[in-house]
């Protein structure tokens, strides 16, 4: 499947992946409104890691064996049948942390929603994840690896 | 002590409506403009660092920043204007040599602006160049005096003339010298890219041929200048022509200085230099004082790399520009590349860039004319270089006799460069004109060569769809035929130098 | 191919998921004890508590079986596996033929020898559904404002936060010298006691309930080792669970503290597999065979039993001791060997009271063999994944417990193959 790859060498640090998905997430889906009024309520879900010169963003992974899926003990982690996508459902979420403590990658994180935890969903329902698109130094690319090393 | 007859260039404002305190700008300003105050929790900026690049504009999602000219006006002076007073200010303050990047930006007149191009009317009917085959190859080397043909057996026709090596190129539009070590590896590596892809060549400067793009050197010249950096008898066999580089457009008659800050480990194996000293290129090659010192180096290099590549030699214009180039011909020169006095730079001293050299435009004219005068036109290549700033820049050259142009400042904006100048100070914002890994990470290469793809593809297309409008269906024809040119608002005099008619003859 | 399941929890789902990812349409018959659909069954204590409503407790949504092609038959008890014959008999009387078999039948609460307990109303265990609704509905009938819950683990602290947020008095009586104490240390037990008492909730740690007393059949008080009685109205016994094989004991499958399965999540019959918390399971960290009744492990081990029924061959590899537990408000996690200490374990740690946090990792030769995080518990999962992958991290050791942990804090290579992929280069 497709999946999000960040180019560490590349990755300027910005951190407009984590606004612009931030937006992508918030109610009004305008970047001022959701930037100043609804900030506090919604989680960017991808996080910028920085550490000297190095810096990239990081999403969740979309694992083949997924361990926040297995871990999940409501059920509201499931996979897209069809896309393979990981999603979470905060209806169902209650914030047991399962999932946060099974992701290796650390891409689940406590949710700003409520009390419930926050993952990517490769932005279900845009043309393409906002991250990817709005990285102004393409140093996340939206492409599938597995099928390129077939 | 406060520089406080130092005044900002620039006054950056933000627009509160707009700004979601997102800090972005903060993390791109390498001038370390903008700050986030943690207790009051806002971003701030101190205008006064600003160099005008548009980094942070750019990359702020919102559009909340807006950067205009300080106006802080001085009493109306024509004479003593606010730059002029203003560089007296910072030379009072710091008593050195002012420096600056990029080419002279004074409001000279541009003479392209002053030339237009003809089409064709009813008795010459034009070519559409999208039904209609067009040809923009460009061989660039030695041309033979006469052609001698064999004719076999059966008729048929073969050349006996034995060529002297040649440069093809897909379009007339190479990238000029630019060295890794003024400029980043990703903008080094992007413009060798792009240039094979587009098949025509980039110019590595005189700073080395790093390892890495040892793959492109089908596509890449090589520089041997008074330095002599990176040279040894592999980097002459490796590239595809070799370039003697005598002077530059930006600063005629003075070398060059790298500072210590930008020769890294990988800078310092390029240019074969110990890593952290000053790169220091001589002014003149100590070894050239005469055009038979320069004969002597060309058929060195000639003699290096087997009579297999052209040797092109590189002067910046200057008052009897014609003179040097019809010499540099007689020494051997295959290409003469003349760099007119808007030529870029990576650091010049202002007062040089500012007030030294002629524009291409007249020197190209000049030297075109003096080798025709000469009978010795065909033995080399002419290469005119020096602020080509787009398609008919580059059109209008070939009509006045460049063979092919080099360009370097379009090049780099095409990369992203915003001409603030600012090279020298090895803190350029957009990751090309540095060497501090922070910085240079910011240039993508493969964005980078696509880009400049893309601008040699577009400016291409261009040209064709002038020459076609011209009734020319091949560049070649275009050449030299200054009856395409007319010029306005010009002098007798310069009509005359640039050897076309006024507008409306 | 005929599957047949028994149960219907975390194992048996995972089972259903793994056999239709190999198999699209063989026959799957699913045999449960409990009538109802799937459910998850640690959200029975946000349900007593009122967190969530019955319409959230489905462990998969409503037309899972129908989506599937699985025939459940709920509220079917199966008291006999006739290995030989590859059937199963029913309490009902029925019986059922298979061509595999995956015996998911969970854990059964353990509930000790206590004097007076037998019989009297009032006192619970809290393992299924059907615990919490009947403690809901002891509470609404009976006049209770006192409770106490014995045991001091996972189950009791939930249990006890769900009668908090039903507004009772409620004692926690724990054996050892604290909370949790298979997993956490005194310093994390502190928090988490600090948690329950701001709460109003009192511990009682070393010790255990000696006798129920009780008042027309109804729980009135417990008395507590040492004498002192406790007066309460209702009482959960907590203490643990075992794995649910009484009604194998006839089948003559390998059964040591729970079915005993090899790598493949085969039992000791052909054909029959096992998953959950009934099964005593490989844990890789201790190196030794144990029942790991934890739902990420069954769910896994399920789905590979799965894949191994319908003819994928798959491993399973083992698992470790897990879990996250938020006890109020106090978000908790633990892995692993948590409190392992002395030789050949070297704990790192740090503690910082005013923030209510505690960071400990334990190392085994530079490896990661256990963790515990409270109240921070942010990126726990790369320690969860550093363990499981076995990681050197002698080189990153000042790094591990530093406020800016994360991938990059790993080597590059480690970070390169968790983003990108096995095999997969960036
Ligand atoms: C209150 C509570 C909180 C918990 N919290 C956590 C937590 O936070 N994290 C965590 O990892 N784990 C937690 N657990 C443990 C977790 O619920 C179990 O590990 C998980 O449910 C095990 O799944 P299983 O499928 O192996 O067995 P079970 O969930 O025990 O299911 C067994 C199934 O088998 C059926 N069954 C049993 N016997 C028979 C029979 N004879 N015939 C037919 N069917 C039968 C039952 O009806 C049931 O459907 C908690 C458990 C409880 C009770
Ligand atoms: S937007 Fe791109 S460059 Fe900026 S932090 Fe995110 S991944 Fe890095
Ligand atoms: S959240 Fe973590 S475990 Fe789950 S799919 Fe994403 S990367 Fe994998
Ligand atoms: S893909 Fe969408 S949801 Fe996922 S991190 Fe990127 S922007 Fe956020
Ligand atoms: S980048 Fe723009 S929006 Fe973000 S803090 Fe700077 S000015 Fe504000």
């Amino acid at each position: 499947m497709k999946r999000i790859y960040a180019r560490e060498d590349l990755c300027l640090g910005c951190r407009l992946c984590e606004i612009h998905c931030l937006v992508a997430h918030s109610k009004s889906r305008r970047i001022i409104s959701a930037m100043t009024r609804e900030k506090g309520q919604i989680t960017p879900r991808c996080k910028v890691e920085e550490s000297g010169q190095v810096t990239f963003a990081l999403q969740c992974r979309h694992c083949e064996h997924a361990r926040c899926l297995e871990a999940c003990m409501t059920g509201a982690i499931t996979r897209d049948p069809a896309t393979g996508v990981v999603l979470h459902n905060a209806d169902k979420c209650v914030g047991c942390w399962m999932c946060l403590m099974s992701c290796p990658v650390g891409a689940i994180q406590r949710g700003r929603e409520g009390h419930v935890a926050s993952k990517c969903d490769l932005c279900q329902g845009e043309a393409a994840p906002v991250c990817v698109a709005n990285c102004p130094n393409e140093a996340l690319l939206f492409e599938d690896r597995e099928e390129r090393k077939k | 002590m406060r520089k406080w007859l130092v005044e900002p260039d620039f006054i950056l404002t933000r627009d509160p409506d707009r700004c979601i305190n997102c800090q972005v700008c903060v993390r791109q300003c390498a001038n370390d403009v903008h700050v986030h105050d943690e207790e009051a929790d806002l971003v701030q900026s101190d205008s006064e660092k600003c160099v005008g690049c548009h980094r942070c504009a750019a990359l702020c999602p919102t559009q909340a920043i807006s950067i205009e000219k300080a106006s802080l006006e001085f009493r109306p002076n024509g004479n003593w204007t606010a730059d002029r007073i203003r560089a007296v200010y910072k030379q009072a303050e710091g008593g050195g040599i002012l420096l600056s990047g990029m080419g002279n930006d004074q409001t000279l007149p541009v003479l392209w602006d002053h030339m237009v191009l003809n089409a064709s009317q009813v008795t010459n009917p034009s070519i559409d160049p999208l039904r209609e085959p067009m040809e923009l190859v460009t061989y660039l080397g030695r041309k033979p005096d006469r052609l001698e043909l064999n004719r076999d057996a059966n008729g048929k026709v073969s050349l006996a003339t034995e060529l002297a090596p040649q440069l093809r190129l897909e379009t007339p539009i190479m990238f000029s010298a630019m060295s890794y070590g003024s400029i980043s590896y990703n903008a080094s590596f992007s413009l060798a890219r792009a240039a094979q892809a587009a098949g025509t060549f980039a110019n590595t400067g005189e700073g080395g041929l790093h390892k890495d793009f040892r793959p492109y050197a089908k596509n890449l010249i090589v520089q041997v200048a008074s330095g002599r950096f990176g040279v040894d008898p592999d980097y002459l066999n490796v590239a595809a022509a070799v370039e003697i580089k005598i002077g530059q457009g930006a600063k005629p008659g003075i070398g060059g200085h790298l500072p210590a800050e930008k020769v890294d480990a990988q800078v310092s194996a390029t240019r074969m230099i110990p890593e952290r000293t000053d790169a220091l290129s001589p002014a003149p090659h100590h070894d050239i004082y005469s055009i038979e010192d320069l004969r002597q180096l060309i058929y060195g290099i000639k003699e290096a790399t087997q009579y297999t590549k052209p040797v092109c030699v590189k002067i910046s214009a200057v008052h009897n520009v014609a003179a040097i180039a019809s010499g540099a011909v007689r020494a051997g020169a295959d290409i003469v590349a003349i760099d007119g006095f808007r030529g870029g730079t990576g650091a010049a001293p202002t007062v040089i860039r500012d007030n030294v050299g002629i524009p291409i435009e007249l020197a190209l004219a000049a030297v075109d004319a003096r080798l025709r005068d000469e009978g010795i036109r065909h033995q080399a290549s002419i290469v005119a270089a020096g602020s080509f700033r787009s398609s008919a820049d580059v059109i209008k050259a070939i009509a006045l006799g460049a063979d092919a142009v080099y360009i370097g400042t379009a090049a780099l904006v095409a990369m992203g460069c915003h001409l603030c100048q600012k090279c020298y100070t090895g803190k350029c914002n957009w990751g090309i004109a540095t060497q501090d890994p922070m910085l240079t990470k910011r240039l993508n290469a493969d964005v980078a060569t696509r880009r400049l793809s893309n601008l040699l593809r577009g400016w291409s297309l261009e040209i064709k769809e002038m020459l076609g409008g011209m009734g020319i269906n091949a560049i070649e024809s275009l050449r030299g035929n200054r009856e395409h040119l007319r010029g306005i608002a010009l002098s007798d005099r310069d009509l005359n130098i640039l050897g076309i008619k006024a507008a409306g003859e | 191919m005929n599957y047949l399941v028994i149960g219907n929890s975390a194992a048996a789902v995972g089972a259903v998921e793994g056999i239709r990812s190999v198999d699209a349409e063989g026959k799957i018959t699913l045999l449960a004890a409990e009538p109802d659909h799937t459910y998850s069954r640690p959200l029975i204590s946000y349900l007593l508590a009122g967190k969530v409503g019955p319409e959230r407790l489905d462990y998969r949504p409503a037309d899972f079986y129908e989506k599937f092609k699985v025939e459940a038959k709920l509220g079917q008890e199966v008291v006999a596996v006739d290995t030989a014959a590859h059937t199963v008999a029913t309490k009902a009387g029925e019986k059922f033929s298979y061509d595999r078999l995956l015996i998911a039948t969970g854990g059964r609460p353990f509930v000790p020898e206590i004097a007076g307990l037998a019989g009297a109303r009032g006192a619970f265990t809290f393992t299924a559904l059907d615990d919490a609704r009947r403690i809901d509905q002891y509470l609404k009938e009976s006049a209770v404002k006192e409770a106490v819950v014995l045991g001091g683990g996972m189950i009791g602290l939930k249990a006890a936060e769900a009668l908090l947020a039903r507004g009772l008095q409620v004692t926690v009586v724990e054996l050892a010298d604290r909370l949790l104490s298979t997993s956490f240390d005194r310093a994390a037990s502190e928090l988490l006691e600090a948690a329950l008492e701001r709460r109003h909730a009192a511990v009682c740690l070393g010790g255990t309930v000696e006798k129920v007393i009780a008042n027309n059949g109804a729980v009135s008080a417990v008395s507590l080792t040492g004498g002192r009685e406790l007066a309460c109205q209702l009482l959960v016994v907590a203490i643990g669970v075992v794995p649910n094989v009484e009604f194998l004991k006839s089948s003559g499958l390998k059964l040591g503290r729970g079915l005993v399965v090899d790598d493949h999540l085969r039992t000791s019959a052909p054909d029959v597999y096992a998953a959950g918390d009934v099964v005593e399971g490989w844990d890789f960290l201790a190196e030794t065979k144990r029942p790991l009744p934890i739902l990420p492990l069954a769910c896994r081990q399920g789905r590979i039993a799965g894949c191994n029924m319908a003819g994928r061959d798959e491993s399973y590899l083992g698992g470790m001791p897990m879990n996250a537990i938020e006890i109020c408000d106090l978000p908790t996690i633990s892995v692993g060997l948590a409190n392992a200490s002395g030789e050949p374990y070297e704990v790192l740690a740090v503690r910082n009271p005013e923030r209510r946090t505690y960071r400990k990792v334990v190392l085994r030769e530079n490896k990661i063999v256990g963790l515990i995080l409270i109240g921070d518990i942010d990126r726990a999962g790369i320690f969860t994944g550093l363990i499981e992958n076995k990681v050197d991290v002698g080189p990153i050791k000042h790094l591990l417990l530093a406020e800016e942990f994360g991938l990059l804090s790993l080597d590059s290579e480690y970070r390169k193959h968790m983003v990108s992929g096995p095999g997969i280069e960036v």
